[in-house]
């Protein structure tokens, strides 16, 4: 299969650079989305949710709780705080996180749009969970 | 003219504030290391952020809708600064460096009749500023229990300018910090953030067809808050890196003048050790002839 490049950057440093990527599934703001070799060139947002990198030999999945990507001249760039190889992620991690966002959700003024991303993070770090 | 004992313990006490410089201009040594290498791993982060921005702010038309972050209120009455230095003294001037830059646009702001408001990040530029702008200083912001500059801090910053600007507490932001350039010099910066200047490289954009998802200008308002927090780290890291060069560079000019004034302080109390046996031998000597 064509490949293509990949970067995953967070402010503090770069996690993941690879020019052997094959697919990347994200999840963005309006659903997931796979990603291939010359795909028009895009800008979206992640909603919490898992990023699967295909490529030749290996998968690596990782969950993201935001961020920004942008597809351009087969480069994908994934820029996000928070990000976690599936791999090294434990569950009292998980569950933390899980706590922070049932009280974000507590909060009184909170936005539809907020209450929608923290429902997300919290199934899908469930998910994770169980598997 | 001192006493022998005097010397000796003037010498001695010099001695040992010797030692600490030394010591302090090793810990900045290593730490500025660890300080750069940051800075350079957050580089890519803040460049490919600014980078979409630029993409997605030329191709908006309508000026009147777009996102108040970038194009700002229209009006520049109330202007908030925001001064970023160390919480810790000993680094020669690179905290005044900074507070000399932002006093003198606060002048420049105060001879126009603007409004102003100041956040300090960083305890030394409150303890400066708290004398003549003490009922200016609308929050002030310390990170004295994080040990390097991270991310989480900057959001918290970046969380607490933009809640002040959606309340219209003010309609420019500036932010001062020292940009590191290398050991020895750290020039002192103004930028502002709010709202963005995105200037210079109008033309290189290339005709690029994005594609938005979701529309333009719910990325752009998405995004801008982002920009923000992006933009104070960045300044956390250039300010974290400026402070331990000017910190080290500081310890090494501190522990050659020790070491001059130990030199000239020896040569004082060896001068004065002959000055004393000489006058003795005279006394005895004049003593043994009137016999």
């Amino acid at each position: 299969m064509e490949q293509f490049n990949l970067e995953i950057i967070s402010p503090e440093e770069s996690i993941l650079l690879k020019n052997d990527t094959e697919e990347v599934v994200i999840p963005t703001i309006e659903g997931y989305m796979g990603i291939l070799r010359d795909h028009i060139p895009l800008i979206s947002f992640l909603k919490p949710g898992i990023i699967d990198v295909k490529s030749k030999n290996e998968t690596m999945n990782f969950y993201v709780d935001d961020g920004i990507v942008e597809f351009k001249e087969n480069t994908l760039s994934i820029l996000t705080s928070k990000i976690f190889n599936l791999k090294n992620i434990n569950q009292n991690n998980i569950d933390n996180i899980i706590n922070d966002a049932y009280e974000g959700l507590k909060k009184e003024n909170i936005r539809d749009q907020e209450k929608f991303i923290l429902d997300q993070k919290i199934e899908v770090l469930n998910s994770i969970k169980i598997n | 003219m001192a006493s022998l004992d005097d010397l000796k313990k003037r010498i001695s006490s010099v001695k040992s504030t010797q030692k600490i410089t030394k010591a302090m201009k090793m810990v900045a040594a290593a730490k500025l290391r660890r300080a750069q290498e940051n800075a350079e791993r957050g580089r890519p982060y803040s460049e490919k952020m600014n980078n979409i921005i630029l993409n997605l702010s030329n191709g908006i038309t309508d000026f009147e809708n777009a996102p108040k972050l970038l194009v700002g209120t229209g009006e520049d009455k109330v202007h908030l600064c925001v001064v970023m230095t160390a919480d810790r003294g000993l680094c020669g001037g690179f905290n005044s460096n900074i507070i000399k830059k932002a006093k003198a646009f606060f002048q420049k702001l105060s001879d126009s009749d603007k409004e102003l408001k100041i956040i300090t990040v960083g305890s030394k530029g409150y303890d400066q500023l708290k004398r003549l702008y003490k009922d200016k200083i609308i929050e002030r912001i310390s990170f004295k229990e994080s040990k390097n500059a991270n991310y989480f801090d900057a959001d918290k910053v970046g969380k607490t300018i933009i809640e002040k600007f959606e309340k219209k507490e003010f309609d420019i932001c500036t932010i001062f910090y020292n940009q590191f350039k290398n050991v020895i010099t750290q020039i002192p910066q103004e930028q502002q953030i709010i709202p963005l200047k995105t200037s210079e490289k109008k033309n290189e954009t290339s005709e690029q067809n994005y594609e938005f998802e979701p529309d333009e200008d719910e990325i752009l308002s998405n995004l801008l808050p982002k920009n923000i927090s992006t933009q104070i780290f960045k300044a956390m890291l250039e300010n974290s890196a400026s402070e331990q060069g000017s910190r080290m560079s500081a310890m090494d000019n501190a522990t050659r003048n020790a070491g001059d004034m130990v030199d000239k302080l020896t040569i004082k109390y060896n001068r004065s050790r002959q000055a004393a046996i000489t006058k003795e031998l005279i006394e005895i000597i004049s003593g043994a002839e009137s016999l």
